[in-house]
């Protein structure tokens, strides 16, 4: 099979699994006081390091997660739990300013503290490419930053690969003295990351600005399962777990060692590659860019074409009058896994939130591919892909007449 | 050949699709999506649309080693069977929404795109028979099955909808052999409730579900003279032959229950009247379809069995086609029969064809 789909995951490497199975054969709770709970605290807090060190951060700056989605609701609502009134003044802060065209994770979890809580959110509009409308943010934060608890956003989109303007928005939100969110769960691996660094050149205050970015380590070849929250020394969350107080009381429960290690060591590996790496996958992508709108003309491709601008892994097309899911289907059947790109229930494919966000049609939409390559790909999985596509293309063409007329209608 | 089989969740049509593969065949698994926003779990009677069943038809899949997809025919779904729902009940029609959905839906849209995508038939899990005729004819018949019989909402299947049609569960004795099938296959939905409700209103609540969309109004209720006898809400929440829920204040004079004779939408009127007075002497169509092979000459006179609706009791007809119109007089009244209701035309086993009822004619004169 010819796997291009590594943005919905990607293989593990062969050194998280050496990590993770040698991890798995060692006993001790970390936080017990005797020797083995020693010996085990000493590999969970080496990792959390390795893991920091990927990102721009210090170990005791990484809270270990589920999951992605797990560190991005514990920003999002710790974050607005801990700033929903001002301690000074007494004054409200329920505002979210976060971009359209995010993933569930943030969708789901702004709109039950809207639903639930209280929260008002103000939605800042995406330009045509998928990037966030700076100056519709800056007039917000300008306006009245005092009613804002949080800003959250993707570092990267995850269906189109967009790059935001990180830097510019933990500027905005450094300079108006609001805490700002980035999932980072796409970009982790294709793009460098120094949080510190941001901070740094942000001249970011005491818990505003970049305090909070989310990674999970399924993406970059780790295990799934855990993720991490890199949450600043000076930012504060009310924990959604409550427990044994475990890393800095904001995620309770036994920590997963042997996740932790597995997780250390995928990270060790894409960060000391990061640069080759990415310049490899950019190169396959415009390979497969180019071939796919030679052999399908009308195909559209979605998101920022610039190097800077999209993630070196990610092709999005909009094929007109196909459906995705028929692409899909076809393209599996010849051995090849690729994506609709938008979110699933019950494995149904809705019209992308993100085109739509990028003010395209609901028919574009509909007929979206995502197409998306990762450490192992091969320029034969790229030639495999621009094989399988004519044929597929020329079906689901077929097969999408079908979709709103049929010939068995009387 | 290469199999589409639409796995709704259920028993029948998983045990369908694993015969299919048994059959030698080689088959994908398919979950229509019909509704955009799915309930999470499986609620009552109801055997379709929710995420549970989606999840129930892919580890069936599973267990066949079969690959699976779910695809999207919502808008579809919406558009053919929901709104053409509501709009016949508020057409003072009684229509049959699993007969539109096999008509417009599975053996429409999903079976030309199945074509399109390179697939010989679409499999159901309907109790239904294929036969081919000498001459390669394809012909719909009666499932084994009696009790299980679904030939009636197949009825609407044209010659070439029943050419890629595939019903694996048609020479089945009964449904218990079917559950012990799926039990024997290891199939987890052996035990799974049957469904019986339509399976877009969740809590079986069609008359609310129906005041919701179309809204309540006040209007009378009427005998056969004209005269009020009683007000409802709506009269889209009454069908021909109904008895219950009209809150009859006075009494008929001969003091015998009454029930509803007619809906009259546009005037927002329900008539009432003694059970006799719904006997159905003769039925009519234009809007009719042939099952296979249509009769050499359909306009002689032809001995045939009539069923009006998926569970009622076929009943000896004469049917002839005069001036486009099919003409069925039954060897006995028929019971509750309403316009817009589907007529489906036996000989034998056969399913002949089928036609929607415009007009009826009562067996016994009007004299209130």
């Amino acid at each position: 099979m010819v796997y291009l789909d590594h943005a919905a995951t990607t293989p593990m490497l062969p050194e998280a699994i050496d990590a993770l199975t040698a991890a798995l054969a060692v006993v001790g709770n970390p936080s017990s006081i005797h020797s083995a709970g020693q010996q085990a605290k000493r590999l969970l807090e080496e990792s959390r390091e390795h893991v920091a060190a990927t990102l721009g951060a210090d170990g005791i700056e990484i809270v270990f997660t589920g999951n992605g989605t797990e560190a991005v609701n514990l920003a999002i609502k710790g974050l607005w739990w801990q700033r929903r009134t001002d301690a000074a003044t007494g004054a409200a802060r329920t505002r979210i300013l976060v971009p359209a065209g995010e993933h569930h994770a943030t969708i789901d979890a702004v709109e039950w503290l809207r639903a639930h809580e209280g929260a008002e959110v103000t939605e800042i509009p995406l330009d045509e490419l998928g990037r966030v409308r700076l100056d519709v943010l800056a007039a917000e934060l300008e306006a009245d930053a005092a009613s804002v608890a949080l800003v959250t956003m993707l570092w990267a989109n995850n269906e189109v690969g967009t790059i935001q303007p990180v830097d510019e928005v933990a500027r905005l939100t450094a300079r108006t003295g609001v805490p700002l969110h980035v999932d980072a769960i796409a970009a982790y691996g294709q793009v460098p990351i120094d949080v510190h660094g941001i901070r740094r050149a942000t001249d970011a205050p005491r818990g505003a600005g970049l305090v909070a970015l989310s990674v999970s380590a399924h993406k970059i070849g780790g295990p799934a399962g855990i993720g991490a929250l890199v949450l600043d020394r000076s930012a504060a969350v009310e924990p959604l777990i409550h427990g044994g107080g475990q890393q800095r009381k904001v995620r309770s429960g036994t920590q997963d060692v042997a996740a932790a290690a597995s997780f250390a060591a995928a990270a060790s590996v894409v960060a000391s590659r990061l640069d080759a790496d990415a310049d490899r996958m950019a190169a396959l992508r415009d390979r497969l860019i180019d071939g796919t709108l030679r052999a399908v003309p009308e195909a559209r491709l979605s998101g920022d074409m610039s190097a800077a601008g999209r993630l070196p892994g990610n092709a999005h097309f909009s094929f007109p009058g196909c459906e995705g899911d028929s692409l899909l289907f076809l393209l599996d059947a010849a051995g090849v896994a690729v994506s609709t790109g938008s979110a699933c229930q019950a494995g149904v494919p809705e019209p992308s939130h993100v085109l739509m966000a990028m003010g395209r049609s609901e028919a574009d939409a509909r007929g979206a591919l995502r197409i998306t390559i990762g450490h192992g790909s091969t320029a034969a999985d790229v030639e495999a892909f621009l094989a399988a596509l004519p044929a597929a293309h020329a079906q689901a063409a077929r097969a999408g007449l079908a979709a709103r007329a049929t010939s068995f209608d009387r | 050949m290469k199999v589409l089989a639409a796995m709704s969740g259920g028993v029948d049509s998983a045990v369908a699709a694993a015969r299919a593969v048994e059959a030698g065949h080689e088959v994908v698994g398919v979950h229509l999506a019909l509704s955009r926003m799915p309930g999470t779990l499986r609620t009552g009677s109801r055997g379709c649309c929710t995420i549970e069943d989606s999840m129930d038809a892919q580890r069936a899949a599973n267990v066949l080693g079969i690959p699976y997809y779910v695809w999207d025919f919502s808008e579809r779904f919406k558009a053919d069977v929901v709104d053409d729902f509501i709009a016949e009940y508020s057409a003072g029609r009684t229509p049959n929404p699993c007969m539109r959905c096999n008509e417009r839906i599975k053996f429409a849209a999903l079976l030309e795109k199945a074509l399109a995508l390179g697939f010989d038939a679409v499999a159901t899990g309907h109790y239904a028979k294929i036969v081919t005729d000498a001459a390669g004819n394809r012909e719909l018949h009666r499932a084994s099955a009696e009790a299980k019989d679904q030939s009636y909402v197949l009825g609407v299947l044209t010659a070439e909808q029943l050419a890629h049609a595939y019903f694996p569960l048609g020479d089945t004795p009964s449904k218990t052999l079917v559950r012990a099938e799926a039990a024997e296959r290891g199939l987890s939905v052996a035990q799974k409730p049957d469904s019986y409700d339509i399976c877009f209103i969740p809590d079986g609540d069609t008359k609310g579900w129906l005041a919701e969309r179309v809204g309540t109004e006040t209007g009378d209720i009427v005998d056969r003279t004209g005269a009020v006898v009683g007000s409802h809400e709506g009269a889209h929440s009454f069908t021909v032959g109904q008895r219950r829920g009209m809150r009859l204040g006075t009494p008929a004079a001969d003091g015998k229950p009454r029930f509803v004779l007619e809906v009259r939408p546009k005037e927002n009127t329900v008539v009432v009247g003694p059970k006799e007075a719904l006997a159905i002497g003769l039925i009519a169509g234009s809007r009719f379809s042939w099952a296979g092979l249509p009769l050499a000459d359909p306009s002689t006179a032809f001995e045939c069995e009539v069923q009006i609706r998926a569970h009622a009791d076929p009943v000896p007809a004469i049917a002839e086609l005069v001036d486009g119109e099919l003409v069925v007089t039954p060897g006995h009244p028929l019971d509750g029969v309403a316009p817009g209701q589907t007529a489906v035309i036996y000989v034998g086993t056969r399913v002949l064809g089928q036609f929607t009822i415009d007009r009826t004619v009562s067996a016994v004169p009007v004299d209130a």
